[in-house]
């Protein structure tokens, strides 16, 4: 006699991390403000200003709730020339990755600045934010920096 | 406090694929025969302690797996940090200074060949302001060496000669994955990779685990003929805000020195943990390190580089040095994060 067949019971699963993190007041705020094409910083109590807005001073790990706005051009302070882009990397053609000091800014950030070519870039040159046209409240909302 | 010093140190051979072993194979014979090297067994152990990161296995706690390769019943006391080993053997220390163990055996251990080593390093930066960027860890590097030549602090050949040397020493170091004699013209001969650095100023992708035994005072001169005290040790941190640093500079690194007290004696050897060329121009720097001192005689993290094993590897090239006798007060790095973001630096004496 044949066994019957068991009933077997399936269930579609699909596996995914439903919770979400808050970016709290400070790193909220600037992603909220580069959503509006705008860049801000906070301001130490010695006066310097820090960008992306940081939440402590790397220095005296006060916290830091005061926020500057500061402009969308800057000097390249340092780079890197990725010739053969990883896929990982959001610009795949040559480019490089820079820390790039905003005006108004005393301490620089990490961004791309697409150049065309490794002869056009060097330390010091000034350089502006290529906006997304959609922008949804993250780093990558600025696409790049250019040379200016 | 009371004394510790290591008094077993072993190394897997430095292969850049370990072909189908398991991190557990890779572990075990080195374990095996660090502890057969003092004439010890699991049984004898106190505390155990490993580094590695899940990331490169790709899947939460698979660190727990690498306890396969040693003795687990009856249950042992053991511990895991998501980083280099050689801060497993801090926590190591930690214990023995506590009177809680008196012999711990470390290890740490790695594929990173499977993932794009580079990449997954990635993963461990800033989750806001830099992680969606994808900056991988040789562009930061080249970053760090740019501001370094921009400043004057380095050239291109300084950079050359750390490579040549590294891996001139390397040939005398068996296990070493990369070794040769090559000529600093040579090497700068070489084409870009991510300008400035050229892929030789990079540290290759290795697989591999180390392990190594540390011990109280008591069972340290019982087990070994001339430990190799840890005199001094002290680790210190950076801002993970790159463009808030100075990158030509490792204030961490020079403050971890002074405390460790570097400068107290005549150092004979150094093992740095410098991943890029350059890096290990800042540590010499940073630690003040005279121009006769042997700065990485095993070829160092460029001719070798088990990610979560290389900084234990220098505490283990050094402390090898004292217990045979060739070195009297050595230097041991180890780094981990961006850039050189966090340095520990030792001081072992005969």
């Amino acid at each position: 006699m044949a066994e019957p067949t068991p009933e077997l019971l399936t269930k579609s699963f699909e596996l995914g991390y439903t919770y979400t993190r808050s970016t709290g007041p400070v790193i909220g705020h600037f992603l909220s403000e580069l959503r509006e094409g705008r860049i801000v910083g906070t301001r130490t109590s010695d006066g310097r200003v820090l960008v992306p807005a940081a939440e402590y001073d790397p220095v005296s790990a006060e916290a830091l709730t005061e926020f500057v706005n500061v402009g969308d051009e800057g000097v390249v302070t340092t780079w890197s020339w990725v010739v053969d882009p990883i896929s990982h990397h959001l610009m795949q053609k040559p480019f490089a990755f820079a820390l790039i000091q905003l005006d108004g800014a005393d301490v620089a950030m990490l961004h791309m600045v697409d150049a065309g070519s490794e002869s056009a870039m060097r330390s010091g040159m000034r350089v502006r934010a290529r906006w997304a046209a959609e922008r949804r409240g993250s780093i990558t909302d600025i696409i790049c920096f250019e040379p200016t | 406090m009371r004394e510790a010093a290591i008094i077993g140190y072993t190394q897997s051979a430095q292969r850049r694929y370990a072909g189908a072993a398991n991190e557990s194979e890779l572990i075990m014979p080195v374990v095996r025969e660090v502890m057969q090297s003092v004439g010890v067994s699991q049984k004898d152990i106190d505390f155990t302690c490993s580094g590695s990161c899940d990331y490169f296995q790709g899947a939460a706690f698979a660190f727990v797996e690498g306890l396969n390769a040693v003795a687990t019943a009856p249950p042992i006391r053991e511990s895991h940090v998501e980083m280099d080993a050689a801060w497993a053997l801090y926590e190591c220390l930690l214990k023995i200074w506590s009177g809680e163990a008196d012999l711990c055996l470390v290890y740490g251990f790695s594929k990173s060949s499977p993932g794009e080593l580079r990449s997954v390093l990635t993963l461990q930066l800033d989750p806001y302001y830099q992680v969606p960027l994808w900056p991988d860890a040789i562009s930061l590097a080249a970053l760090q060496a740019r501001a370094m030549l921009d400043a004057g602090i380095i050239s291109e050949r300084d950079m050359a000669e750390v490579v040549a040397r590294s891996r001139r020493a390397a040939l005398a170091n068996p296990k070493a994955q990369l070794s040769g004699e090559s000529s600093v013209e040579e090497l700068l001969a070489q084409p870009g990779f991510v300008s400035p650095l050229r892929r030789h100023d990079c540290a290759p992708i290795t697989d591999g685990a180390s392990a190594l035994l540390v011990a109280s005072a008591e069972t340290a001169r019982r087990l070994c003929a001339r430990p190799a005290w840890i005199r001094g040790i002290d680790h210190r941190m950076e801002t993970g805000m790159l463009g808030a640093r100075d990158l030509t500079r490792s204030p961490s690194a020079r403050y971890a020195g002074a405390r460790a007290g570097v400068s107290a004696g005549a150092v004979d050897v150094a093992e740095l943990h410098a991943p890029f060329s350059h890096q290990e121009i800042i540590l010499r720097r940073e630690l003040g390190l005279a121009d006769g001192v042997s700065i990485n005689p095993s070829g160092g993290a460029l001719a070798g580089n088990v990610m979560m094993a290389a900084g234990l590897d220098r505490f283990g090239h050094v402390a090898t040095r004292i217990m045979q006798g060739e070195a009297g007060r050595g230097v041991a790095h180890a780094t981990s994060g961006a850039c050189l973001q966090q340095n520990l630096v030792a001081v072992l004496e005969a």
